[in-house]
């Protein structure tokens, strides 16, 4: 076979806020061999084009933009000399944690982990995956794509724009083409409410006066070239179009902010058993994976809402890869309790949990599928109610949390699942 | 003064043009769009089909199977890509079973060899996903699938790599004869000729009607396809083609594999009037995913990353319109190529350029002249990791990921920047190399091909399009419409 | 005696209150709808004297790594004056070595806010 095989502890794939958060965490754990690799010419990821500022507010108690949230990191991770290698990609991870990797400096190389840790982040939904009808002209982006361009390169992709979906990339995205020069004329939502955060709506839209058209969509785009016109009609409950409500927006740009999808295929490949829920890896208290040794957080698990959350999954993540990369063998398997989601609670990450192995306290997130209002977040352990707390409001645009005690759980060892879910009182 | 100009460069003008190149002869082909391939060629089924469709004695029956022949063997050559994986004529009920038969006995009078009816167990052996109401089907170990895109890039370079000219952006307005040559005016230039082909895709009408005598009209209907592209993690749903055998409820669509890896579902059959009316529609893409349920069970059609349109060249006889325009000595037709075209298009080059050469007396060029090879571009999805990294040493910027949808590095984009015809566009890229075409649709790559652009071929960020002239990527800088405040003379504030 | 009032949403929770402000002679004498006191406050504020960070980015001359360097407001700027900053920028460039904190622009708009470096190029 290619290049030497390489035997490394903790091998993190992805250096944006996940594989930096899980690397810092893994090697303060102890485990100082840690080497990240990461597909882009610098750390950070998507932070570096995230140039708004709301990052970190629980994390450092401070607004910060994208790229100084990210070199926070970066630079704690200089300080503790962890290893990266830059423009290197991951090809194929092996059940057996062997890494397989390009790179122009390298070529291939394969890198034996005692730990893997996935943390490739996800991807935007692109237009085809709406199967929207009309031409293929230029002058449809995902809002990622227009905000690289704009915010790396300095290049304006459209002056009269049209923005589907209200993600908050997409919200962003208004507010940044505004202040480069161009006019934003609509966002529509096909759903009757938001996935983007209030404080997205009022200050990316609401200050510029721009409209946010729900239960909308696009149903035809115009131009054979490039973009002239879309066409925006309403839909009924079950998002069809309704006839009739169609209006034309001449435009030379839709954006599209429809929703982000984890980015598994080295996970599938893998063998990795991925929830078709989240679309990541169905994991454990520890963040481990079906594959023993591998373990995920951040978006590649399941899409966030917030990045201190990630950062915080993420260390987790780290601790505990450290932990499995240390302990020579794997640990005995351990009794496992189902963690089920139920009534309006979509998932949650974990999904399992041993009270063997967990630490004193575990966050287990979720995220609900309608907007609740004046409901109950309730946890049982068997049949037994041992949460209900009330929240306002709870949206699918955001995370939600509970936390379990590993007191509670041996307390009731004849516990066989927990379940998280909505009630009405 | 050149021997031979070929209008359009299409799979058939390519390979028509990339024939012609065996001959001591000019030859320019003129193309009205940017680019290779952005016609007919471009969106189509990509079908390698086994022949025993066309009625037997048409030209259709006869340049399809011979086509068949060819294109694995010019594959050898030209190093684009094509998979023998056969196709299956599923039939959905008892009834229809002489259709089944019948179409196995025309399939044996046009030369199509293997041809078998295999009953409902075996079928499923084959395609477990097959419809529950498949009975029978009809299986053609020939047929095959081809990547349109490779094929007709490759005829190009080939051609162009023996003498061929290319211009683009070049739409013929005029062809009038002028003494013993014909004048072509394309893209505003007048080029003399000798001869003449007419390979103008949904424009052939147009172009043969600009010389063809009254009673001798030309009418091309621009049939509209509409199709489903899904992910390459829905590639193996089917391992054929899978067609369905036409009933009473009408003609099915086909699920089909891709060279790429993905998984095709289309098209529909709607004629339209406009010439570039490649929109896709909510009702098309709802036909297509009903239709595409008779023959197979729940496509997984969530795993569209995207739908595209093309228009085939119909013409009311329904065969391929080759040869002589009558009172036009030296002009010649390559018209209603519609499906087997492509498959036909190895089969149509030969014969055409036979045509043209015997007309015009060429000669052949001397022995060892023509180079019959291009080489192909390394394909890093169908490679080991040992080959992949023998590349990395040898070029570095193998290692370099452009696409990783698709796995294209840096090195296959800058090797087919640098080849001729010279892709300039987003769109141009993606035929050559498949960057941009996966699941993200050129989301990540977009900006690095870009900078790809400018770096190689010195092209500004502004020029960049997807597809030619008026699809440019971007309308301007950052701020570039924003007016800075007016300073005093000293330069304070104002 | 000039009574006005604005609707507003509320930006601190996921609720997302429709509060309504009562202004008179420039004074906010009340703020409706609000289900918290982070509400009222905020309500206050918004129609008072409503402020924003401003992020963009200028090009950056002579870095090896970066062609653009973001910019943001060193704090809050009011509401009003967020295109003023972003005009005030569209002619100025950055000379690398640029660290997170240089100042790029220093009283931006006259707002006595200077205008920082969120990346290092």
């Amino acid at each position: 076979m290619t290049a030497l095989l390489e035997n490394r502890s903790v091998v993190i794939v992805g250096g944006g806020p996940a594989g930096l958060s899980a690397a810092i965490a893994a090697y303060e754990a102890g485990e100082h061999d840690v080497l990240i690799l990461e597909r882009d010419t610098q750390l950070g990821g998507i932070l570096n084009q995230c140039i708004h500022n709301g990052f970190g507010l629980h994390t450092f108690k401070e607004e910060l933009t994208g790229p100084e949230y990210a070199a926070r990191y970066i630079a704690r991770a200089d300080e503790l000399g962890i290893e990266r290698r830059l423009g290197t990609m991951v090809m194929d991870i092996s059940a057996d944690r062997i890494v397989t990797a390009v790179s122009a400096e390298r070529g291939i190389t394969r890198i034996q982990a005692s730990a893997v840790v996935l943390a490739m982040g996800c991807r935007e939904r692109p237009r085809g995956a709406l199967a929207t009808p009309g031409y293929r002209p230029a002058g449809i982006y995902s809002a990622g794509t227009a905000q690289r361009l704009v915010n790396i390169e300095g290049e304006l992709p459209g002056r009269e724009v049209v923005i589907l979906g209200s993600g908050d990339i997409g919200l962003i995205m208004a507010r940044r083409m505004t202040f480069e020069g161009a006019h934003v004329a609509c966002v529509a939502e096909v759903m009757p409410y938001s996935g983007g955060l209030k404080r997205n709506i009022v200050q990316c839209l609401d200050d510029f006066g721009i409209p946010l058209l729900l239960s909308h969509t696009v149903v035809d785009i115009e131009g054979r070239d490039r973009v002239e016109a879309v066409v925006i009609a309403e839909v009924d409950e079950r998002m069809k179009p309704i006839p009739g409500t169609e209006v034309r927006y001449p435009c030379d740009t839709l954006l599209l902010s429809v929703g982000l999808l984890p980015e598994n295929e080295l996970s599938r490949a893998a063998g990795v058993e991925l929830s078709p829920v989240t679309r990541g890896p169905v994991v454990n208290e520890s963040l481990e994976t079906s594959i023993p040794g591998v373990f995920a957080c951040g978006n590649v698990l399941h899409v966030h809402d917030l990045v201190d959350y990630v950062s915080e999954e993420a260390a987790a993540a780290g601790a505990c890869a450290a932990k499995y990369a240390q302990e020579a063998q794997a640990a005995e398997p351990a009794p496992r309790i189902t963690i089920n989601a139920k009534g309006g609670v979509r998932y949650t990450v974990p999904s399992s949990v041993s009270p063997d192995r967990m630490d004193d306290t575990l966050t287990v997130r979720f995220r609900v599928g309608n907007v609740y209002r004046d409901h109950y977040v309730s946890v049982y352990y068997g049949d037994e109610r041992v949460q209900h707390r009330k929240k306002r409001v709870m949206a699918p645009g955001e995370m939600e949390q509970v936390t379990l005690k590993r007191a509670d759980l041996l307390k009731r060892p004849d516990v066989s699942s927990i379940t998280i879910t909505l009630e009405e009182e | 003064m050149f021997d031979v100009i070929v209008i359009g460069a299409g799979v058939s003008g390519c390979a028509i043009a990339r024939e012609l190149a065996r001959y001591d002869a000019r030859v320019c082909v003129v193309e009205r769009e940017e680019d290779v391939c952005c016609g007919t060629s471009k969106a189509n089924s990509a079908i390698v089909h086994a022949g025993f469709d066309a009625q037997p004695g048409t030209l259709m029956g006869k340049l399809n199977a011979e086509g068949n022949r060819l294109m694995y063997e010019w594959a050898k050559d030209l190093n684009f890509g094509v998979l023998p994986i056969g196709s299956l004529v599923v039939c959905v009920s008892e009834s229809d079973l002489a259709g089944l038969y019948m179409l196995l006995e025309r399939g044996e009078k046009n030369g199509v060899p293997g041809l078998r009816i295999i009953d409902r167990k075996e079928l499923l052996e084959m395609e477990p996903h097959i419809a529950d109401k498949a009975v029978a089907a009809l299986w053609a170990p020939t047929g095959g699938i081809v990547d349109p895109f490779g094929l007709t890039v490759a005829l190009a370079e080939n051609a162009a790599s023996n003498g061929v000219e290319f211009r683009f952006n070049a739409p013929v307005t005029t062809v009038s004869r002028d003494g013993d040559h014909w004048c072509v005016t394309a893209g505003g230039e007048t080029l003399q000729t000798r001869a003449v082909i007419n390979a103008a895709g949904v424009y052939a009408d147009t172009i043969h009607n600009l010389v063809a005598e009254e009673d001798d009209r030309l009418t091309i209907v621009p049939r509209k396809g509409e199709y489903y592209l899904l992910d390459t993690t829905a590639g193996d749903y089917v391992h054929h083609t899978v067609f369905m055998l036409p009933t009473s409820m009408g003609k099915g669509v086909l699920v089909s594999p891709t060279v790429h890896g993905n998984l095709l579902v289309g098209p529909t059959a709607t004629d339209i009037d406009n010439k570039e009316g490649t929109n896709t529609t909510a009702l098309g893409l709802a036909e297509v995913a009903l239709k595409s349920s008779l023959t197979v069970k729940d496509v997984p059609l969530r795993e569209v990353i995207t739908t595209f349109a093309g228009l085939r060249a119909h013409q009311d006889k329904h065969d391929f319109v080759i040869g002589e325009v009558k009172g036009a000595p030296g002009f010649f037709d390559c018209a209603a190529i519609e499906s087997p075209g492509l498959t036909s298009a190895p089969a149509i080059g030969v014969m055409v350029s036979g045509m043209v050469a015997e007309a015009l007396s060429l000669s052949q060029k001397p022995e060892g002249v023509f180079n019959p090879t291009r080489p192909g571009v390394p394909n890093l999805m169908n490679m080991d990791f040992d080959e992949w990294d023998k590349l990395c040493q040898e070029n570095p910027a193998y290692g370099n990921i452009i696409c990783r949808c698709c796995r294209v590095s840096e090195a296959q984009i800058v090797d087919v920047m640098h080849r001729t015809p010279t892709p300039r566009s987003l769109d141009a890229i993606k035929r050559r190399t498949s960057a941009t075409m996966g699941r993200c649709q050129g989301g990540f790559c977009t900006p690095k091909i870009m900078e790809l652009l400018v770096r190689e071929l010195g092209m500004s960020p502004q020029e960049i399009t997807k597809h030619g002239p008026g699809s440019e990527l971007l309308v301007g800088t950052n701020k570039d419409h924003i007016k800075a405040p007016v300073q005093d003379q000293e330069g304070g504030e104002a | 005696m000039a009574t006005e009032k604005r609707e507003l949403t509320c930006i601190n929770c996921p609720l997302g209150c429709q509060l309504t402000v009562t202004i008179v002679d420039g004074e906010v004498i009340e703020v409706s709808g609000n289900t918290c006191k982070r509400g009222e406050v905020y309500g206050k504020k918004e129609v008072t004297n409503p402020t924003r960070i401003v992020t963009t980015t200028v090009p950056v001359i002579g870095s090896d790594h970066e062609r653009m360097v973001s910019v943001k407001t060193a704090s809050d700027v009011p509401k009003g004056k967020m295109f003023d900053v972003v005009a005030a920028l569209a002619e100025v460039t950055a000379q690398a070595p640029v660290a997170i904190g240089d100042v790029i622009l220093a009283n931006v708009a006259d707002t006595g806010v200077d205008v920082i470096a969120t990346k290092n190029a």
